[in-house]
């Protein structure tokens, strides 16, 4: 019997992840953002729970702000698999709530979808939220758990992380309390995109090379869109580019390439010398423990 | 390509988080981006050099204070393997944190710096490493560079180490000098120990072999949840979805299903939504019984001329990992793989002292970080190994019913 490939033992584990949270929770979802991580979960769950349906709902927190390309996806793959999907909007929680828009010229809305993630897991009784998020994405991800458990608030306390040995999994939680779940947690970009080519999985067209107008921001390349405030010293340019990570039109960046094949982008990634975060997100610099704080906060 | 994942172990400040720094430096994994943020957060050291430590050391209270927190994953591959490392904290505070991270390691670098040898941290995460029966252990002696690289520094460590590792019945212990902060010997050997003539840690790390690492003797497949999809054409569809932990099932093998003790043979093996021959561990699959038996979430299938243990009183060794004390007649939750029962914590025959490796009888209670053997008593049967036989089937976790937090590891004797 030969020893499982690596990438089948990272499948094996995210598959036995999946069938966890559906032995352990009532009320569980899937948030689908409509990026290449939350569509590889999609086609982990399909291999975890065919021919069943799944024991839970995808759902989408849509900022108002994302590409176009990937809600397209994200509702033609809904329909294809037969799956439900619950889409709500931070649209709607910026006016039921008053809160407050950030201004300026890449004014993001990332922030607020905490809000609108809270009152979705509120509003539905979630007590598991399973997510896409990598260890490797950023240092304060590497440190959570699989099953990381949120007080009613959603927020993360890294100081008080349960233990979790072995492959077993603890998803008891009190009452309001929910788990954010994440079976590719020990997965690295690269694993994605090999596991994509392995499998065949179909991605939206924004991450293969295509033309886009885009203006340079600090040196990365921002894509013209109804969302970002042009200024008046901002060039305008045309440029073959490509998406290494799909968040939000305001704060993802895009990256220069002729890539238009799986073989092509995994030979670039191979080589890049820039981290995935590092080359595509606009709003991780601005501290050095932004993505800690988010989390502490609620964020995934 | 294979997969190993190792964590790195020992006494604070010993220089894990530096020694898995360095690792990624040298064998350039770490991405520029990356390099520049702990760049410009180094600026404040002395010696204006950079402090690799910061590339694990995630939160900010870890930033601020220079120490390990918690696990923190890192990733990186050579042509030949896919390396998953777990940086432990040594601080005993956080000693859960480490077994946590110990638990999955395939092998585990216990770091010791050379200038002040064996020391209780060091004992402690031996005993873990033991415990856990990590398959195999790195003694990495760090440091050197501060003992100008003395070969009889690292032999009285080696003496040393060797008693602790006889007490414990460590089994694969290879010893290397190393300088985390200057290099030595972790990706490529250095001049400054002509003396030492094995490999550099990665060498290492790429060569151990693991094959038997993985258990294809004994199979066990813990039923994670029923798949039954109960639609017009599926109507008689039921498959028992889950991993399979050990061993190896085929087509039309005999099975018993546990704590129930019916028997059954396999009718289907799905892997991936395709039918199959076999599967083997660590697959995740479906399989189908020939018979309509009763098995829920939680069971173990198991082929019938090679069975679990069925008991309800269990003899554990006990790594205790909660601020509140261990008293004999707790009730707790046990979770074995996907199976939980309500149990008691019956009577503690020893705890053994860190320092002495020697066992105290009868202690009144456990504490903290404490490694106490019980008797538990369970509610009802509980399919399993016994830990050293079979890793995988024999470790549980205790639950505070109130918390819900784990506050136990036990290894099932
Ligand atoms: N001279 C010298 N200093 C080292 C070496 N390795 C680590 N250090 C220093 O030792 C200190 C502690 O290193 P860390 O890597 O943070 O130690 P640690 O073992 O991760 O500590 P905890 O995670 O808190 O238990 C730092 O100042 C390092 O620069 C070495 O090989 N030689
Ligand atoms: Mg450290």
């Amino acid at each position: 019997m030969p020893r499982l490939d690596y990438l089948d033992q990272l499948e094996s584990e995210a598959i036995h992840i999946f069938r966890e949270v559906a032995g352990q929770f009532e009320r569980p979802a899937l948030l689908f953002s409509g990026g290449k991580d939350s569509i590889t979960l999609v086609h982990l769950a399909l291999k975890a729970f065919r021919p069943g349906k799944f024991p839970f709902p995808l759902v989408h927190i849509d900022t108002g702000h994302n590409f176009p390309e990937a809600l397209q996806f994200r509702d033609a793959l809904a329909a294809e698999i037969g799956e439900k999907l619950i889409v709500r909007n931070v649209e709607d929680t910026i006016k039921a709530r008053n809160l407050t828009e950030p201004k300026g010229k890449f004014a993001s809305r990332n922030a607020l979808q905490t809000y609108t993630l809270l009152d979705t897991i509120e509003e539905f009784k979630f007590d598991a939220c399973i997510g896409g998020a990598r260890r490797d994405e950023e240092k304060a991800r590497a440190k959570e758990r699989i099953f990381s458990v949120r007080d009613e608030f959603g927020q993360w306390d890294p100081k008080r992380q349960r233990p979790e040995l072995w492959n077993i999994f603890n998803g008891r939680i009190h009452k309001g309390e929910n788990v954010r779940v994440f079976p590719i947690s020990n997965w690295t970009e690269l694993d994605i995109w090999n596991y994509i080519r392995r499998e065949k999985i179909a991605l939206p067209s924004i991450y293969f090379a295509h033309d886009r107008k885009v203006i340079e921001h600090e040196g990365q390349l921002v894509a013209v869109s109804d969302f970002i405030q042009l200024e008046d010293k901002d060039v305008v340019h045309t440029k073959q580019v490509r998406y290494r990570t799909v968040g939000d039109m305001t704060c993802t960046a895009a990256v220069e390439s002729s890539a238009d094949s799986l073989d092509d982008i995994i030979r670039e990634i191979t080589a890049t010398k820039t981290s995935e975060r590092g080359e595509t997100r606009i709003d991780d610099k601005v501290s050095e423990a932004a993505m800690e704080d988010r989390k502490k906060n609620g964020y995934f | 390509m294979d997969l190993l994942r190792f964590i790195t172990a020992g006494s604070v400040d010993d220089g894990k988080s530096t020694l898995i720094g360095r690792l990624l430096y040298d064998s350039k994994s770490i991405m520029i981006d990356q390099l520049e943020a702990i760049e410009k957060q180094s600026k404040n050291k002395e010696e204006g050099e950079i402090d690799l430590a910061l590339l694990t050391d995630g939160l900010r209270a870890e930033r601020e204070q220079g120490i390990t927190i918690d696990v923190a994953y890192k990733y990186f591959s050579t042509p030949n393997r896919k390396f998953i490392i777990a940086d432990a904290p040594g601080h005993i505070q956080y000693t859960r944190n480490m077994v946590t991270g110990a638990s999955n390691a395939d092998l585990a670098i216990i770091l010791i710096d050379a200038r002040n040898g064996v020391v209780e941290q060091t004992r402690r995460h031996s005993i873990i490493a033991s415990l856990l029966g990590i398959p195999h252990i790195v003694v990495a002696v760090n440091k050197m560079d501060m003992v100008d690289y003395s070969q009889d520094v690292y032999n009285n460590i080696l003496i040393d180490y060797a008693h602790v590792a006889q007490s414990l019945g460590l089994k694969n212990v290879t010893y290397i000098p190393i300088s985390a902060l200057n290099g030595d010997n972790i990706v490529e050997k250095t001049d400054k120990t002509l003396w030492y003539e094995g490999p550099s840690l990665l060498q290492f790390l790429e060569e151990v072999r693991l094959e038997d690492d993985v258990d294809l003797k004994h199979a066990r497949f813990p039923v994670q949840y029923v798949i039954r999809p109960q639609t017009e054409d599926l109507h008689d569809y039921r498959g028992y979805a889950g991993k399979i932990i050990s061993g190896v099932y085929k087509k039309g093998d005999q099975v018993t299903v546990f704590p129930s003790g019916v028997s059954s043979t396999i009718k289907a093996i799905e892997l991936g939504g395709k039918e199959v021959e076999e599967a083997f561990a660590p697959q995740s699959v479906v399989l189908h019984l020939a018979d309509n038996v009763d098995v829920s979430r939680g069971d173990v299938i198991a082929l019938s001329n090679d069975v679990p243990k069925t008991e309800q009183e269990l003899e554990v060794l006990l790594c205790w990992m909660d601020n509140k004390p261990l008293v004999p007649g707790n009730k707790y939750l046990l979770q074995i793989n996907s199976r939980q029962v309500r149990a008691a914590v019956r009577e503690i025959s020893y705890k053994l002292d860190v320092n002495t490796l020697l066992q105290e009888a009868n202690p009144q209670q456990a504490v903290l970080n404490d490694v106490i053997r019980a008797t538990i008593k369970t509610a009802s049967p509980v399919a399993f190994d016994a830990y050293s036989e079979l890793r995988v089937n024999g470790g549980a976790i205790l639950i505070d019913e109130t918390s819900h937090v784990t506050v136990g590891a036990c290894m099932i004797q």
